[in-house]
């Protein structure tokens, strides 16, 4: 027997009522290890407005680089405070922020390692399927030789790194769903 | 070297496209660039789990009382979460909202000129069973106007959202009543080419599951992306 996935559909501008339940942005609690990270930016429209009713959905490893997940096989610990999710809803000005540690490396195609990242799911009205992107980190060493960075062409890549802003462990990343500058999304 | 599993792409024509200029809203929200085909990574083949002890058990029953029974027709809503090769998603996290019965949500920017319920919130959550079989108690959502273009209605629906077992099997979407007049008009439901995965959307009245002299039932399934077949070394 073969099914086909459900068709997807927008969130809608109410999702909050559904969502707000497992809202988080602080995804790690004290005694979890890493450099701690903040991350704020914007969700923006091709006119470049302000979208005011979205949500980011994170999922990321620890700084160890190991996912909370049984496929995950990795011999690295885990750290049972540390889920490597969150969910966190912009403002009336599209703006939101998250705090978390760094991730570390995983594996990734090639058995070469992935560069740190965060991945990331971007819901919003008037998006009728999930957009899917990542985050990595300036000045990686990793960045250059990543498989995924190296899946988009050179003059979109930078959409993909937050930019180290002057407040101390604390990047910028927007979403830019449209338009000249648009974030790079994924086929995933 | 690890070997990494991805799931599969969905059919060609069966999900809505990102555009679609009768949704008004989608032309300045949707990507304009092409996508970047990524192959799944061991990111996109783990994802967040949500056990037992994240879950409110009365969270299912969206009638339970508050200080009195909410206003409406109460029906039942079930099925089973199953993925392309008709496996059960067991234990996993669904999260439904709705408006009420005069098709009012209880959120600040819903200005439908409607009667809130004060005994009626519209939002539940619950984990599936071993087979991946879930159910509801709530009451049918009233449908309502929108402003997306001259006398734009919104067929009654049941937002629902899951997570799967993975980053890559992340699914919202939105459950409708058979024999919906509004459907045909509804340029969200209109979103996706192929007819058939379309009329999926739309569940199936559920004698079986009915509730005599208490509540009608609505079984809508649910299909995550299945698993590719053959491993790939990646």
């Amino acid at each position: 027997m073969s099914f086909q996935t459900t068709t997807s559909q927008t969130v809608g501008p109410f999702f909050t009522i559904g969502f707000d339940r497992l809202n988080k942005a602080e995804l790690a609690g004290p005694g979890i290890s890493g450099e701690r990270v903040t991350i704020a930016g914007r969700v923006v429209d091709g006119d470049g407005k302000a979208v005011p009713d979205a949500v980011i959905e994170i999922w990321q490893a620890n700084s160890h680089g190991k996912y909370a997940h049984p496929e995950d096989q990795q011999t690295k610990p885990v750290e049972p405070g540390f889920q490597g999710y969150g969910r966190i809803g912009v403002d009336e000005n599209g703006r939101f922020m998250f705090t978390t540690v760094k991730p570390g490396a995983v594996p990734g195609p090639g058995g070469k390692r992935q560069a740190p990242h965060i991945a990331v799911s971007v819901f919003a009205r008037g998006l009728l399927l999930r957009l899917v992107t990542r985050i990595y980190f300036p000045e990686d060493s990793g960045n250059a030789g990543d498989y995924v960075l190296n899946l988009v062409e050179t003059a979109r890549r930078g959409t993909l790194i937050a930019r180290r802003t002057a407040a101390k462990d604390t990047f910028e990343w927007n979403v830019i769903l449209q338009g000249a500058e648009e974030t790079v999304f994924f086929d995933c | 070297m690890t070997n990494i599993v991805g799931y599969r792409r969905t059919a060609p024509g069966t999900q809505p496209t990102h555009l679609h200029p009768a949704y008004v809203s989608s032309i300045k929200r949707a990507p304009s660039k092409p996508l970047v085909f990524m192959p799944h990574t061991l990111t996109e083949v783990t994802g967040p789990l949500f056990g037992k002890e994240t879950i409110d058990l009365k969270a299912c029953d969206l009638t339970r009382a508050q200080s009195g029974e909410p206003l409406g027709e109460r029906i039942i809503v079930s099925g089973r979460v199953m993925d392309e090769d008709a496996r059960p998603v067991a234990h996993t996290l669904i999260e439904m909202w709705q408006a009420n019965a005069a098709g009012r949500y209880l959120h600040k920017a819903d200005q439908h000129d409607a009667p809130l319920d004060p005994n009626f919130a519209g939002c539940g959550h619950t984990l599936t069973d071993g087979e991946g079989r879930y159910r509801f108690v709530t009451i049918r959502p009233g449908a309502y106007p929108w402003r997306n273009h001259h006398n734009a209605w919104r067929p009654a629906h049941i937002h629902f959202s899951l997570f799967g077992p993975a980053f890559a099997t992340r699914l919202v979407t939105q459950m409708y009543f058979p024999g919906d007049a509004l459907i045909p008009y509804d340029p969200i439901f209109n979103c996706t080419a192929d007819e058939q995965a379309r009329n999926r959307l739309i569940s199936v009245f559920d004698w079986g599951n009915t509730i005599p002299d208490r509540a009608l039932g609505f079984r809508f399934d649910i299909i995550l992306n299945g698993r590719e077949a053959t491993p790939m070394e990646r």
